[in-house]
């Protein structure tokens, strides 16, 4: 009994000669790696617009239901939010809404500093989200690759995108 | 009564000294402890206010001071205000009769280690009035284990010392210092060091034998219902008496201020300051035993073995006359 008393002093005396494991974090800031996912951005495709076209997906994936948006049409038939907001106060930081986004428009970045004193400030509209880059994804556009025809690019002129089918060439 | 002025001069300064002394080393303690835990646990500890976090005592003494000094509605009121003055009070005068270095020491009395341990035994008061007066179940229960505990520990606390008395033929602290001058009484008395030693922590109610305070079962033991200063004596009490029982256990058994090349007040801060941290490192490694493993662990081992040693220290020196 005694030996196991002396064995368990001596291993923790030896803990003083260790490194200290804590990170002193407002002195030292912690690598946060690319994929941390912490504060939410709206980020916007290569030509600069925004990449959101206001599907809903990332509201309705959103577990706490923090996102809400509201749908837009310009004249040019792009689709894009009239207003986008997250209640970051009841945000869970689980990234879902990045994993339902179909055209890479929501993402999640490694910053975590965002508390406020006043609740209602924790609420991020469209211009507080909206980033002037492009995120993790540099080349992707929706606009360009996808189906959708909006002014200025009809259908089958997308990147990679086959003819549209002609039902006259089908042998019914 | 002192001779001269010059000697007058010297009591009351050393009499001042020693009380500011004790009662700041006491408060710093509580960072050195902090500090040394979170080492020993891979982290840095408290270190953010002032130099090395030193200040963070100041900011602990600002907090209690200023925290509400709340009296139970169904407490024993003036029972509950007496508790923790009796504890600092008691530890405090302890020091009294701790010969520090040559000329550094409140009083040589011929009888230092039996008024010590009257002192610690007092200290017992305050822990089971402090329970009783809150007139709660967690206190209460503290109050009785702390009484148990310290009444089964004293027992063996005074035997193991009875070798010191009989090596250097006297109770006064001095003359057992001065005695050792030919080696300390480590060597010779091991297992009264060893025995004192538990006893001394299982009589300040640190870890491993804090079960009075127990805060896994009894919330805070016996001071569960303080708070603010009344709780910050209480605290400041218990740093005081490992600060007692580790100078005592410098005087008796490492030679006091005695050693070569350096200062003697020097050597006996360094003894003790080691000791201080062995109590820590005990803290930190070490778990809490159950309450009747503590009981029958001090009766059944501690004062067999110090009658042992009591009867084997006799028989030596009856043998060599």
């Amino acid at each position: 009994m005694i030996s196991s008393l002396l064995r368990s002093l001596w291993l923790v005396f030896r803990h003083l000669f260790r490194r200290n494991v804590t990170v002193q974090y407002p002195d030292e800031q912690p690598y946060l790696p690319p994929r941390y996912r912490g504060r939410i951005v709206l980020t916007r495709d290569p030509d600069g617009d925004e990449r959101c076209v206001a599907c809903n997906l990332c509201a309705v994936a959103c577990p706490p239901d923090c996102i809400s948006l509201q749908k837009t049409e310009d004249e040019d038939g792009r689709w894009r939010p009239e207003f986008f907001r997250i209640n970051f106060s009841r945000c869970i930081m689980c990234g879902l809404c990045e994993d339902a986004c179909p055209t890479y428009a929501i993402q999640l970045t490694p910053d975590f500093e965002m508390s406020e004193y006043d609740r209602q400030n924790m609420v991020y509209e469209k211009e507080d989200l909206l980033i002037n880059g492009p995120g993790k994804y540099h080349e992707y556009s929706f606009y360009r690759v996808a189906g959708k025809a909006i002014a200025g690019k009809g259908k089958g002129q997308g990147l990679n995108e086959k003819k549209p089918v002609d039902l006259h060439d089908l042998n019914l | 009564m002192p001779a001269t002025t010059g000697e007058a001069v010297h009591l009351v300064l050393n009499i001042f000294g020693i009380l500011l002394a004790a009662v700041v080393a006491a408060a710093l303690l509580t960072w050195v402890e902090r500090r040394l835990l979170g080492f020993w646990q891979d982290r840095p500890g408290p270190n953010r206010v002032g130099p090395f976090g030193l200040l963070q005592v100041v900011a602990d003494m600002l907090k209690l001071f200023f925290k509400e000094d709340f009296l139970p509605r169904f407490a024993d009121i003036p029972v509950f205000v007496l508790a923790p003055v009796i504890v600092m009070a008691a530890m405090l005068l302890g020091f009294a009769v701790i010969p520090f270095a040559p000329h550094i020491g409140v009083i040589d009395l011929n009888i230092g280690l039996l008024f010590f341990f009257a002192m610690s035994a007092m200290a017992v008061y305050s822990v089971v009035l402090g329970a009783y007066a809150s007139n709660n179940k967690y206190a209460l229960l503290g109050g009785l284990r702390a009484a148990a505990q310290t009444v089964s520990y004293e027992v063996f606390m005074g035997l193991s010392l009875m070798g010191v008395v009989m090596l250097a033929g006297s109770f006064d602290l001095r003359t057992i210092v001065l005695a050792q001058r030919d080696g300390w009484f480590i060597l010779p008395q091991f297992l009264g060091f060893a025995i004192f030693l538990i006893a001394g922590i299982a009589e300040s109610h640190r870890l491993p034998f804090d079960l009075p305070e127990a805060e896994h079962e009894l919330t805070a033991g016996f001071h569960t219902e303080y708070s603010g200063m009344k709780f910050g004596m209480f605290f400041v009490g218990e740093y005081l008496s490992i600060l007692l029982i580790s100078s005592l256990i410098t005087t008796l058994f490492l030679g006091g201020w005695l050693g070569p090349w350096l200062p003697p007040l020097v050597w006996f801060l360094l003894k003790m300051s080691l000791l201080v941290a062995l109590f820590i490192l005990l803290r930190g490694a070490l778990p809490r035993p159950r309450y009747d493993q503590l009981m029958s662990f001090g009766w059944k081992w501690m004062l067999p073995l110090a009658l042992l040693n009591l009867l084997v220290t006799g028989g030596l020196l009856l043998w060599r006359g």
